[in-house]
């Protein structure tokens, strides 16, 4: 699939502000007055940030608003539904904790639970996509929610829980890639399911439709080299990961720790997200030759 | 309604003789041609004229090589549209409703000023029959040509879809298929149709009738003794020809 900045901004973005609410929400971080405010800001800035990016990926931005009409069967109205209402559910809980020093604990719990469920259902979002292989598994979302999690986790400066959460993001994300790299065979598509000739032979394809390109070329048919791929994965894995879990877990906690580590962290997780998209392959690409 | 319907009263489709088509692209010229002067948005080209023409179609025609081994190779040309599916997962992702399948005949469309142009449908649709208009920013799709097959102002036989009625081949069949005692239904029956990549689940309504088997004849190319270079020296009266055209 096609990495584009639009997606991945909004993925990263949001995912870190949703987190940083999660957090907030369950009553982490003992500050209040204008500390508080400073957190509540970089919260909702991230997530406002990302939901903003994700319009520039639109045909039709003006009309997103009629994006949240069909919660009932679509992940993507429901993540905008969702957003909307922990957006107002954090920022009550936010107008509370900062003004009259007040942190309701029932309602900052249903905030973070309803940030929860909204990173769960921009995972599901890929997850759903029967036909992206890579994507359609069930360590989507435990990737999107552990993601989330360890950042904003990092991002409140708990530092202790984010480093445990990002050793934990290490095996997961190895996991992920190794079944990832397995799913597309698993599904049994190939030229011959594709055309319905693979019992006549071995399909391969002749001409394409048009000796250009089109939409699906380059919006599902994005090709990276296997090499590339492979340095881009440790790159990910290590400043993703790997060290900002060294750096929390066993360094002496202190602010220039915490910022260096969000700052890895970043250039990491937008490695990984990028990689997200440009390796998922879609079985549009048995039409075009590819596989 | 993003939801899809229980069931629809008719299921109205296409059946695609892959053993006929010659591969001409006729239909993906009609179906341009009709779908970009009618429903809907039209169908735009970006720098048509120029090195790096892309455009918007609802219809493509793609060859393949099938190959056994030590058999000749056989060339399948391989038109392709929306398939109009029961479980048509394009309709159920759609976050606005934008995306939908009719009760009435099953026909999937999209409602263009409610849609948002996410692309998220098109990701969803494993056969790559939807696709985003670059100048537009809606989702395009085959419509069945429903602005044709229920149009009362046009003669009655043009009331098919626009590349059923230009196939000049007889390659594409337009029907209920839903209803057992229809005309396609019994090609389907006849001829074994099938289904495009069933593993995924979506229970296409158009089917695509496999290519006949080829009879094994060792020389097919009756042809090629006739086609050879003959230079030098020809015999016989083409020689004779030859030579008396060169004294004049
Ligand atoms: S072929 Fe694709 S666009 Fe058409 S109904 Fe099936 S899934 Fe939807
Ligand atoms: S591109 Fe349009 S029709 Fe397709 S899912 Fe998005 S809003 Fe619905
Ligand atoms: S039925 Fe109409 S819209 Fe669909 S492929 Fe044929 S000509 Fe195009």
């Amino acid at each position: 699939m096609h990495p584009a900045p639009s997606v991945i901004i909004f993925t990263t973005m949001s995912g870190l502000g949703l987190g940083l609410m999660v957090f907030l929400g369950l009553g982490f971080l003992d500050v209040s007055g204008f500390v508080a405010f400073v957190f509540v800001a970089i919260a909702f800035a991230l997530l406002g940030g990302g939901l903003l990016s994700s319009l520039f990926h639109l045909g039709h931005p003006e009309r997103f608003i009629k994006a949240l009409r069909q919660w009932r069967s679509s992940w993507l109205s429901r993540e905008g539904v969702l957003s909307f209402v922990t957006m107002g559910l954090f920022g009550l809980y936010a107008l509370l904790w900062i003004f009259w020093d007040m942190r309701i604990g029932w309602l900052g719990l249903l905030a973070a639970a309803s940030a929860l469920l909204t990173v769960f259902a921009t995972s599901m979002i890929y997850a759903q996509m029967k036909s992206i292989p890579r994507w359609n598994s069930f360590l989507t979302p435990a990737m999107f929610l552990l993601y989330a999690l360890a950042g904003g986790a990092l991002l409140a400066a708990q530092s202790y829980v984010a480093g445990l959460l990002f050793l934990l993001l290490v095996p997961l994300q190895v996991i992920v890639w190794v079944v990832g790299d397995r799913a597309f065979g698993a599904t049994g598509s190939d030229m011959g399911t594709a055309t319905g000739l693979g019992n006549l032979g071995k399909v391969r394809l002749l001409e394409k439709p048009h000796s250009g390109t089109n939409y699906l070329m380059k919006e599902m048919v994005y090709v990276i080299g296997r090499k590339h791929a492979a340095k881009l994965r440790l790159f990910a894995l290590v400043f993703g990961s790997l060290l900002p879990a060294s750096l929390l877990l066993f360094f002496p906690h202190s602010m220039s720790i915490a910022f260096a580590a969000i700052a890895i962290h970043l250039v990491g997780l937008f490695a990984q997200r990028w990689l997200f998209f440009a390796e998922a392959e879609h079985v549009v690409g048995l039409y075009y030759g590819q596989r | 309604m993003t939801t899809l319907p229980q069931s629809t009263d008719k299921k109205l489709g296409l059946v695609i003789d892959l053993d006929t088509c010659v591969g001409c692209h006729a239909c993906v010229i009609s179906c341009k041609e009709w779908n970009t002067s009618n429903y809907g948005a039209p169908l735009s080209d970006v720098d048509a004229y120029g090195g790096n023409p892309v455009g918007t179609f609802l219809n493509r025609v793609h060859s393949f090589e099938v190959k056994q081994e030590n058999k000749p190779a056989q060339v399948t040309h391989f038109p392709k549209s929306c398939l109009h599916c029961e479980d048509a997962p394009c309709v159920t992702v759609c976050p606005t409703g934008a995306s939908y399948k009719r009760t009435e005949d099953g026909i999937v469309l999209v409602n263009e000023s409610d849609c948002i142009g996410c692309g998220l449908c098109a990701w969803s649709c494993p056969y790559g029959a939807r696709e985003m208009d670059a100048l537009e920013g809606v989702m395009k799709k085959c419509t069945l040509c429903v602005d044709r097959i229920y149009n009362e102002n046009i003669p009655e036989r043009d009331r098919v879809p626009s590349c059923v009625r230009t196939c000049p081949a007889g390659a594409r069949h337009f029907g209920d298929l839903g209803d057992p005692d229809s005309d396609v239904s019994k090609l389907v029956a006849e001829r074994g149709g099938m289904d495009l990549m069933p593993e995924q689940g979506t229970k296409p309504v158009n089917k695509y009738l496999p290519p006949r088997p080829k009879a094994d004849v060792e020389e097919i190319d009756v042809l090629a003794p006739f086609l050879q270079r003959q230079d030098e020296e020809a015999g016989g009266f083409l020689g004779w020809l030859d030579r008396t055209l060169e004294k004049l």
